[in-house]
């Protein structure tokens, strides 16, 4: 579980977070949504220590992170996966090197156990004999697939992921959020999601946390939103005419 | 306007300074860097043979050919030829010039290689795992430089010698044995060790330089374009200013 506790974040003269208050579940998939420049992307850095917040406290279970010692900190990484937007994986790296790298990093694996580790990795994300493809090789949904198997190689028990299915096809993007779900409920891990896409919402959104403004302006989860009467979270989800109607129609309304 | 600019500089080179230090932390896993060392050096070293080749043999053959046309005609002797481009070889052709070629070849590879990993959140990516990515990135490359250079400098120097010799022979200019009596006269050892000195030195700067404006380059591909060129200009500066100390200090 995470608890953050009254987090703000500026730059400059621009206040980006206004003090975001929220638990995200073990388990389940917590979803951060909200327009561009609502701040889900600060928030998510935040979440990983890539930005310091001006305040505020970002709570690991029982782990206070910015008050950890460089030792503490650097265990509770190893703790951490993270899925980026593009993907982020090494150019001149091939597959097997990519997500190996962890492994190399911070394990004392021999060769052998660590190319096990790397086929069993990559046949849970189904991509299975690419080990020696290199990134510029792979489609836009492979990369996201490597970039979750190096997410996960270190059987990690948080897992962050920065927008999975921009850039994909509906149905690739449907892959990719099931097999981000599955990872979730299999391995028992708190999963943070930063997405645009309204179809992840409706599909994997356990805990959805709406931003805007740089403030929660909303929170529940998938079922609540069909039900809500809420205008803000209606107005982001239902945002075009055609799903408005739809949803009339599905509330008879 | 002068206090901006002092200012400016003033904050890059803090920047730099609290940079090194985290460059030369303990690295996490001697094998995993050493990997790396050995890769960059084959990119760095190997990699940059070839335009070493080419560049030397026509500095030393161009080198010749000018001062035999300065010198003929005069009283000093045709072997003085040899004897002069040894030298200027040695001590400036080969260490400067290399290292100002490599500064353009190298260096903006390093810029924009370590940039694009910035811009690509491949750094962030690293970041989060817990890896020192200023001492992962910028180390192996540093030993790679600084070992392979020096190495690349030495073989410079023989390389431009040997097209002065082929300019010298092939053209005519003078005989063969006037060259080689050349190369023999006047040799100090020491001169050598200069070579060493600023080869080593030119390859620290233009690593760190190069690697410091990839490391710290903002979103875009104009801002990935000024952080490659920035690293060729200044380390070419670095290179030069560096030369003149050592100049000063050393002969």
């Amino acid at each position: 579980m995470i608890k953050i506790k009254d987090i703000e974040k500026s730059f400059g003269e621009k206040v980006v977070l206004k003090g975001i208050t929220s638990t995200f579940h073990r388990g389940k998939t917590n979803l951060i949504i909200g327009r561009s420049g609502a701040g889900k992307t600060v928030l998510l850095k935040i979440l990983v220590g890539l930005f310091q917040p001006n305040k505020g406290e970002v709570w690991y279970d029982d782990q206070s992170f910015f008050q950890l010692s460089k030792k503490e900190a650097r265990q509770l990484r190893m703790k951490i996966g993270m899925l980026f937007q593009g993907g982020a994986l090494f150019d001149s790296w091939n597959v097997e090197e990519n997500i190996r790298f962890p492994l190399d990093m911070y394990t004392e694996m021999s060769y052998t156990e660590k190319r096990e580790r790397v086929k069993e990795v990559l046949k849970k994300v189904e991509l299975t004999g690419v080990e020696n493809k290199y990134p510029s090789e792979l489609s836009g949904g492979m990369q996201k697939r490597v970039g979750i198997a190096r997410a996960i190689v270190l059987n990690p028990q948080y897992l962050f992921c920065d927008e999975p299915n921009s850039g994909l096809d509906p149905k690739t993007a449907i892959v990719i959020d099931q097999l981000i779900l599955d990872i979730t409920q299999q391995y028992d891990i708190t999963t943070v999601i930063n997405t645009h896409d309204m179809n992840s919402v409706m599909e994997i959104g356990d805990n959805i946390l709406l931003l805007k403004d740089g403030c929660v302006a909303w929170q529940g989860n998938k079922d609540e939103i069909l039900t809500s009467e809420d205008p803000t979270i209606i107005e982001f989800i239902f945002a075009s005419p055609f799903l408005k109607r739809l949803r009339k129609k599905a509330l008879g309304l | 306007m002068i206090n901006t600019i002092a200012y400016k500089l003033f904050y890059q080179l803090g920047q730099w300074v609290l940079w090194m230090r985290q460059v030369f932390s303990k690295p996490e896993k001697i094998n995993v860097y050493w990997r790396e060392t050995i890769r960059q050096m084959n990119d760095l070293g190997v990699g940059s043979l070839p335009v070493v080749f080419i560049i030397s043999i026509f500095f030393g053959a161009v080198t010749t050919v000018q001062f035999y046309y300065q010198i003929s005609g005069t009283f000093v002797p045709n072997y003085y030829i040899g004897y002069i481009v040894r030298d200027m070889t040695i001590i400036e052709l080969a260490p400067t010039f290399t290292c100002m070629l490599l500064a353009g070849k190298v260096g903006s590879n390093i810029a924009a290689e370590i940039g694009g990993m910035r811009q690509k959140e491949i750094i962030d990516a690293m970041d989060v795992m817990g890896v020192n990515t200023a001492a992962f990135l910028v180390l192996p490359r540093l030993i790679a430089a600084v070992f392979m250079i020096p190495l690349l400098v030495i073989l410079a120097a023989a390389i431009s010698i040997l097209g002065g010799y082929f300019a010298s022979v092939w053209g005519n200019l003078f005989t063969v044995s006037e060259f080689i009596q050349g190369l023999h006269s006047f040799f100090i050892p020491y001169n050598v060790f200069i070579m060493l000195v600023k080869a080593f030195t030119f390859a620290f700067l233009l690593t760190t330089i190069s690697a410091y404006q990839g490391y710290f380059v903002k979103s875009g591909s104009i801002e990935l374009g000024k952080a490659s060129t920035n690293a060729v200009v200044l380390s070419d500066v670095a290179i030069l200013v560096a030369d003149y100390i050592i100049a000063l200090v050393m002969t």
